[in-house]
């Protein structure tokens, strides 16, 4: 039995079904993403895990008690916000020691506990100040050292990258992880950035329309799309679908390759490809045509700048994929096939 | 070159604009002008309709002004003198002051617990709303006459509840009389004028602490939530901190009406039984208009001035300091 198990979910907002039917195991210490657009049901998924809402139909069971009609306060949860919800008017101390005074524990614990995760997180010397005098990546820090000093079995994180500007996303996303895998709390971690989906997850649930998709490993997701949604929503720019004797024929931009430069490594499938635009990135160059001219075959390729080959737009070129990476899906349902009908 | 003709493009678009202004645009154009304009009904009001009575009341104070003889003679601090020295002014002073913190306090207590209430969602909400702020929209001589009524020495409904619940009567706890007689006797006199105060007040506070508490992002209450905090630790420790500034300003409004106002006193007991629920505006008023010695009128409405622009100044800063980013 999985460490934190949920089964048939539900949550129905008057006529919106917010959360349709969700199903998922989740091992001790795993990273897990929740991966969805907007409006997917994602942070509601979340919500019912925290407590925060009651869930119309099904069940949670975390670290093996059925905690669905419990508050938050007896789950042995944590949650950071995205917008990290800090007490304004206390002390960055009382922001981390809230959760045990709440406890009533006491207070040289208090004061124990609280330096133990200021110390994790370095922020021992902010203590001491308000959270308006913090940066946006301090703020966050606080945030997670007032998670951590519950000691939770399980860590809930919604968006907490998303305030933070790009560059310094990239470096808390870097620590996030460390810190993770060095505490071995199991944490749900919820996002919309496919990037850091990709990075941080042991595992992905990509979630639409109150549904999972797909739960995988980042390489299983990316590589092996469960239905046409999962694949164009990953992969920037995402995956090609073309239409080829009545059903969706898929494969990434990047293996989409000039036949001049593909060697011969096993067969290849040949597409005409009449180039329409070229966007140079720099370390890349995108290729926005179509293939065979048809406007519905809109397709993107993209080629590192290791090939040197010149494209001019308005022309015509032969372009192969492998057929290792080629995917078939079915264009009513938009599943996966499992090899192309014959 | 190119910097030449932007200029010139510039000056001649300038002509055009002014040759057509002179009739239309040309007020609305200039700022300064229009400004003082704007703000000239504001401060003609302050200026006619409180800074000239302030100052006249001032003037009044310091002479020997009465309704049959206009003509202000200069007394020093006579008057400031003589209305100290009777022993109404005095419980008039203690008990503006007893009332206004007294009302204040309670109010305080129930807005939160009525801003709580309503935060919830509950069936006929709109109509506890309507309800709440109902005393407010009533008229204060009206609703303070219904509450006469309802104090009837001898018809009080109240009286008529107590009775039938044998509570009040021969034999029962609150006495052998089929009365409370609630504003003839020194402490039910007081605290009555002191409950109508608070049905006055209370609607304000609640709606004001209402959108306050409306204003606390549901983040930071879902934190304190998952944090395990109580409702109680909740109340105290989150939302009130937050709502504080606001609360002040609720505060500051309930003080300056309770404290400046006359016709509750008025209405209720005229400063009754004998004058054990007098406060400062209805003195003044008694001895200024009614006794017709505008100087001693005046002289005691002065006494409410430091009491007003102090609370007024206090709550402002507080509110200022604490305000929440």
């Amino acid at each position: 039995m999985a460490f934190v198990e949920i089964k048939g979910l539900r949550k129905e907002f008057g006529d919106v079904k917010a959360v349709n039917g969700v199903d998922m195991g989740i091992e001790e210490g795993e990273f897990v993403v929740i991966l969805g657009p907007s409006g997917c049901g994602k942070t509601t998924l979340m919500r019912m895990i925290a407590g925060l809402e009651k869930p119309t139909e099904g069940e949670i069971i975390i670290n093996g008690r059925t905690v669905t009609e419990l508050p938050p306060r007896a789950r042995e949860i944590a949650m950071v916000f995205q917008s990290y919800a800090l007490y304004p008017h206390m002390s960055i101390f009382d922001n981390i020691s809230f959760p045990l005074r709440a406890r009533k524990q006491p207070k040289g614990e208090i004061k124990e506990k609280v330096e133990w995760a200021a110390g994790i997180l370095g922020i021992e010397r902010l203590l001491e100040r308000r959270p308006r005098q913090l940066s946006g990546g301090e703020r966050q820090r606080v945030a997670l050292a007032r998670a951590l000093v519950k000691e939770p079995a399980v860590m809930l994180l919604d968006e907490p990258l998303s305030n933070l500007d790009a560059k310094l996303r990239a470096s808390a996303r870097d620590e996030l992880q460390r810190f993770q895998r060095d505490l071995g709390i199991t944490t749900i971690f919820v996002t919309h950035d496919q990037i850091e989906a990709m990075g941080l997850g042991d595992r992905i649930a990509v979630m639409n329309a109150g549904r999972v998709r797909q739960m995988g490993t980042p390489q299983e997701i990316y590589d092996d799309p469960a239905d046409t949604f999962v694949a164009t929503f990953l992969g920037s720019p995402p995956m090609n679908l073309v239409e080829q004797n009545g059903i969706f024929v898929g494969f990434r931009p990047e293996s989409f390759l000039p036949a001049q430069v593909v060697g011969n490594g096993g067969p290849v499938q040949v597409f005409p490809y009449e180039v329409g635009r070229v966007e140079n990135l720099g370390s890349d160059r995108l290729l926005y045509g179509t293939i065979g001219g048809g406007e519905q075959n809109r397709t993107i390729a993209k080629l590192p700048s290791t090939v040197p080959l010149a494209i001019e737009p308005g022309e015509r070129y032969d372009f192969v994929v492998h057929a290792d990476n080629l995917r078939y899906f079915d264009k009513g349902t938009g599943q996966r096939l499992e090899r192309q009908p014959a | 070159m190119v910097e030449k003709t932007v200029d010139k493009l510039r000056v001649a678009g300038v002509e055009a604009r002014t040759a057509e202004g002179r009739r239309g645009w040309y007020l609305a154009d200039r700022e300064g002008l229009l400004g003082t304009l704007f703000l000239a009904p504001a401060v003609i009001y302050i200026v006619a309709l409180v800074g000239i009575p302030f100052f006249l009341a001032i003037a009044f104070s310091l002479s020997d002004v009465t309704v049959g003889n206009t003509s202000l003679d200069f007394v020093g601090l006579d008057n400031f003198r003589s209305v100290t020295r009777t022993p109404q002014f005095v419980r008039a002073l203690r008990n503006s002051f007893f009332f206004t913190i007294g009302a204040q306090i309670i109010v305080i207590i129930l807005a939160n617990v009525l801003a709580v209430i309503m935060s919830r969602d509950f069936r006929g909400k709109w109509l506890a709303r309507f309800l709440i702020i109902l005393p407010w929209a009533a008229p204060i001589s009206l609703g303070t006459i219904g509450w006469l009524w309802i104090l009837d020495s001898k018809f009080s409904p109240i009286d008529w509840v107590l009775v039938q619940a044998g509570l009040l009567g021969p034999g029962s706890i609150f006495g052998p009389g089929r009365n409370m007689l609630y504003l003839s006797k020194e402490n039910l006199a007081i605290a009555s004028t002191i409950m109508v105060h608070v049905w006055r007040v209370l609607p304000l506070a609640t709606v004001i602490l209402m959108a306050g508490m409306t204003s606390i992002p549901q983040d930071l209450l879902d934190q304190a939530e998952v944090d395990g905090a109580s409702f109680w630790r909740t109340h105290f420790q989150v939302v009130l901190p937050l709502v504080m500034p606001i609360m002040a300003i609720a505060l500051l409004f309930g003080l300056i009406f309770t404290f400046s106002d006359m016709v509750v006193a008025f209405v209720l007991t005229r400063g009754g039984p004998v004058y054990y629920t007098q406060v400062l505006p209805l003195w003044a008023w008694f001895k200024g208009i009614s006794g017709g010695s505008l100087s001693e009128g005046a002289a005691v409405a002065l006494f409410m001035f430091p009491v007003l622009l102090a609370v007024a100044i206090l709550i402002l800063r507080s509110a200022r300091r604490q305000e929440v980013t």
